[in-house]
Formats: structure tokens, sequence, C-alpha cells
């Protein structure tokens, strides 16, 4: 998994610090005016966002650059957090208690082991064959019936969402592309960079001309206007950014759009977990933001999509 | 080495102390709080800030907590523990007498009035001690603490923890009214600790 830094990378990096910069500097700006006390809190909140966002990018610059693994091992650690905040947000029994410790303990991390060494054969199918019968078995060996398919369910689901959707991030790194061999770090920054511009965007579309909602009972943030708008500029963005991927700018405009209307999907489900749920964020973690899951919640539908789409059209 | 313990037991359970309508400040208190699970009385202690838990003794059973080379470790290095008899309670060694001992001290104290772990959602009901201790010593702060989750991150009789996110909530403090008995205290005490979980 060797990763190479060149040209390219050095210009995604760059851009995405001068875009942080200038969202710190439109925040200080706009903190500074004196404004009604409901914008003072938007920009507050705008401003823990955009200081949540500098870590989060350091960190996984920081992952990029160090080559394969550490991409690995970051997302590996996401997922577990992200597993974690969701498993305390649904109902498990004491009779789950052995079954979860072998989700957090063995099946993540062997997972992300399977991604390391790159052995496709079995990351794609380990957690929907292997551990999708093992779950169930163990809680029924522990006895306890009540609930059994709805805790099975449940416990099978955050599996496949935090773990095996979100590995198929630092998997895209064990493709075999021609004529971009060694550039994998490249398409996996690409990928992230438009899930969450995509997810930034429609923010800021829905902000300020956001009018008619989508699914105001599922999330009332949610509007047709941030929606369009929001795809449409990412969309936008990925194309302008495929000189760093292994695409033409039409495909790279399709698989961009491809990303963005998984992105918000996932969106959307995880939000209406959460309304089922009665919970606000997954977690609090990481201020203004919420939860690791709530920055992952766009990720985790398009992994695998764009992962098998790239797979499937771009590899021998 | 009691700081890194803290650190880990904060890891592990994700705890995240929230202070409501009481402040983290060096007063002498008793932290009470409900029972379900072994990792409680480290879960507040780790959650208290460094200052206040030098000073914080948990109140532990003598008969558990003696019986492996780890545990007396653990209770007498890390935690500083205040071990008192559960089983055969006699004039000498009488939990309450070892209690004000460690108050008079000056010494901070985390109880669990329940007796004992129990895998309801509701507190049962408060065994006396914690009257007696409003009564002697009526200074001293009553802190209702409500531990949420701790049970399903290391259940009652299982060695493996798993690492979901345990919640601690402290509520503001009671104090023993003049004239009030000690049924109608103790289910005051216990309804504190109860409504926490609504807030």
């Amino acid at each position: 998994m060797k990763l190479t830094l060149d040209q390219e990378t050095i210009w995604l990096v760059g851009g995405v610090i001068a875009g942080l910069i200038l969202a710190s500097l439109v925040g200080w700006l706009l903190a500074r005016r004196p404004a009604s006390a409901a914008t003072a809190v938007t920009v507050a909140n705008l401003n823990a966002r955009t200081r949540a966002w500098w870590v989060m990018v350091a960190i996984f610059v920081l992952a990029i650059l160090s080559g394969g693994i550490g991409s690995v091992v970051l997302f590996g650690l996401t997922s577990f957090l992200a597993l974690r905040e969701f498993v305390t947000m649904t109902p498990t029994r004491p009779g789950d208690h052995r079954t979860l410790f072998w989700v957090f303990f063995l099946i993540t991390p062997i997972q992300y082991w399977l991604v390391a060494t790159s052995w496709y054969g079995l990351f794609a199918i380990f957690i929907p064959v292997y551990a999708f019968l093992f779950i169930p078995l163990r809680s029924a060996l522990s006895g306890d019936c009540r609930g059994f398919l709805e805790r099975t369910a449940t416990i099978q689901w955050a599996l496949m969402i935090c773990v095996y959707c979100v590995s198929h991030a630092p998997a895209l790194l064990t493709l075999d592309i021609p004529g971009f061999a060694g550039q994998n770090g490249k398409l996996l920054f690409f990928f992230v960079l438009v899930v969450q511009a995509s997810d930034v965007l429609q923010y800021i579309w829905g902000k300020t001309c956001g009018k008619h909602p989508i699914a105001p009972g599922v999330s009332p943030n949610k509007t047709w206007e941030g929606f369009v708008g929001g795809i449409a500029s990412a969309t936008l963005l990925g194309t302008a950014l495929w000189w760093a991927t292994p695409f033409t700018p039409w495909q790279a405009a399709a698989m961009s759009l491809a990303i963005t209307l998984m992105g918000f999907a996932g969106g959307l489900v995880m939000s209406a977990i959460k309304r089922d749920r009665g919970v606000k964020d997954y977690g609090s973690l990481i201020p203004g933001h919420g939860g690791v899951m709530d920055r992952m919640d766009s990720l985790c539908f398009s992994a695998p999509v764009f992962f098998h789409l790239t797979r499937y059209f771009f590899t021998l | 080495m009691s700081t890194f313990v803290a650190f880990l037991v904060r890891l592990l359970t994700g705890l995240q102390a929230r202070w409501l309508d009481i402040e983290p400040v060096d007063r002498q208190r008793i932290y009470f709080a409900n029972h379900s699970s072994t990792l409680d009385a480290a879960a507040l202690w780790a959650a208290l800030p460094e200052n206040l838990r030098t000073k914080t003794r948990p109140v532990a059973a003598r008969d558990y907590w003696t019986t492996s080379a780890l545990r007396r470790w653990l209770a007498h290095r890390i935690f500083r523990a205040l071990l008192i008899e559960r089983k055969k309670v006699t004039a000498e060694n009488n939990p309450l007498s070892d209690m004000l001992a460690a108050l008079d001290a000056g010494e901070s104290l985390i109880i669990f009035p329940e007796g004992g772990r129990f895998s309801g959602p509701e507190p049962q009901r408060f065994k006396g001690g914690l009257y007696h201790l409003a009564k002697d010593r009526p200074a001293v702060e009553l802190v209702p603490v409500y531990l949420e989750n701790l049970n399903r991150i290391l259940p009652k009789g299982e060695f493996l923890a798993v690492p979901l996110m345990g919640s601690l909530t402290l509520g503001a403090p009671l104090r023993l009214e003049p004239g009030e008995t000690k049924q109608a205290f103790l289910e005051r005490a216990r309804e504190a600790v109860w409504n926490l979980r609504l807030t």
C-alpha cells in the first residue's frame, strides 16, 4: 500500500487548507459585527464547526501522508468510536454482552486487518456473511430470547454501518487502477473531500435559501434548496478535481454525483434512526458537530458505492 | 498512578460528568448514587476533578474488595477506598462509625445507599446509612448522582468490558430538613437520584 507524495497531493491538501483559512476568516468577521441573538448563535456554531474541521483535516492529512497503514488505522479508530456511539444508543440486553465484546474487539480489528492486507475476497464478505451468522448464534447461546430479533438486527446494523461501510473508504487504497499505481491516496482524499464538502454545502445552501423541507418528519433542516444547491455545487467541486483522480472530467462528474446522492441518503437514514431513538446527536465528541457518527453518516453510504463503481469500471 | 487509572476509566466508559445546579468546588460532600455495576464507584471517582478526587473516598464492602491481591491493591493504593463491614456488623466494626471518622478527618465520601448492585432501571429503597450520616453531620453536602449505562459496560458477574458510553449526572445538594422522618428523607433522596435521568 505504498503511496507517493506528488504535486497533485500537495495541491489537494493546499486547497483544503486554503478553504479552511477562508472559512475561519469569514467566521471571525461575522463574529465581530454585532448581530441579533439568533444569528450570534449560528455564527458561534459555525466557528465551533470550523475549529473542529481544522482538527479533523489535520488528522486526516497526517494519516494520508503517513502512507496506507496510517489511513487504515485512522478509519479503524473512527469505526470503533462510531460503533460505540451507535450501540450505546440502541437497546441491547445482558445476553448480548459477550456478542458485543466479539464485535468491538475481534470483528472490527479483523475487518480492518483484511483491508490492510488488501484481501478483497474476504473483507467484502467477512461481515455480511460470517459476522452476520455468528452474531445471532452467540446471542442465542446466552439464552436470553426477549426481543431477540430486534437485538440481533440492531447489532448487525451497527456492524454494517459503522464498520463494514466505513472500511470501504480506506479500501480504496487497495484498488489496482492501471496508470494510477501508488496514487490511491489522492483518490481517498478526493472521496472524503467530496462527501464532506457536500454536507457542508448542503448546510450552507439550506441556511441561506432553504424554504421547502424534504422530509420534515425525519430531519427539519433538510430542504430542497439545500439539497439541490449542495449536491450541484459539490458535484461541480468534484468535477473540478478530476486531475487528482484516474477519471476524465465527465467521469469525475458522474462519480461525484453518485457520491453526493448516496451521502444525502446516508444522512437522511441516520437522521431517521436518531429520531426513532429520541436523540439529537449520536454523541458529543466533536464540538459543533455532535458525535463521530454525525460526521460519518454521509460517508458510510457513499463509501461502498464509490468503491464498487471504481472497482468495476476502473480496475482490471 | 491514580491519575492514570482515572484516565483509563474515563477512556473505557467515555464518561462525561454533567454538573447540574452544582459546582465542582472543594467542599466536603457525600456523593450518593444508584448502583448496578462494579464500575460505578470507579466511574464516579474518576469523573471528579483531580483536586476533589484526592479527598474523596469511595465506600466499599470489605468482603468483596479483599478477596484477591489485585482487588486489595486497587482498593488501597488506587481508589483509597473506605472498606466497611457488610456481613457481620458488630459495635466495633460498625460501618457508620467508620464513615463518621472519615468525615471528621475532612474526607468526602461516595456511597451507594441501595446496599448492593441491582439491575432494574429504578433504584431500590435506600438503606438507612445516608439518613444517619445526614443527621450526625449536617454540615456535609449530600449530592445525588445518577449513573447510566455502566451496567451495560460491565454487568454484574462479567469480567470483560464492552466500551459503550456511560453517563453521569450530579444534581443539586440535599439537606435533611428539621423534623423530617427517616423514611421521608430516604425516599426524597432516592427520588432525587431517579429524577436526574430526566435531565
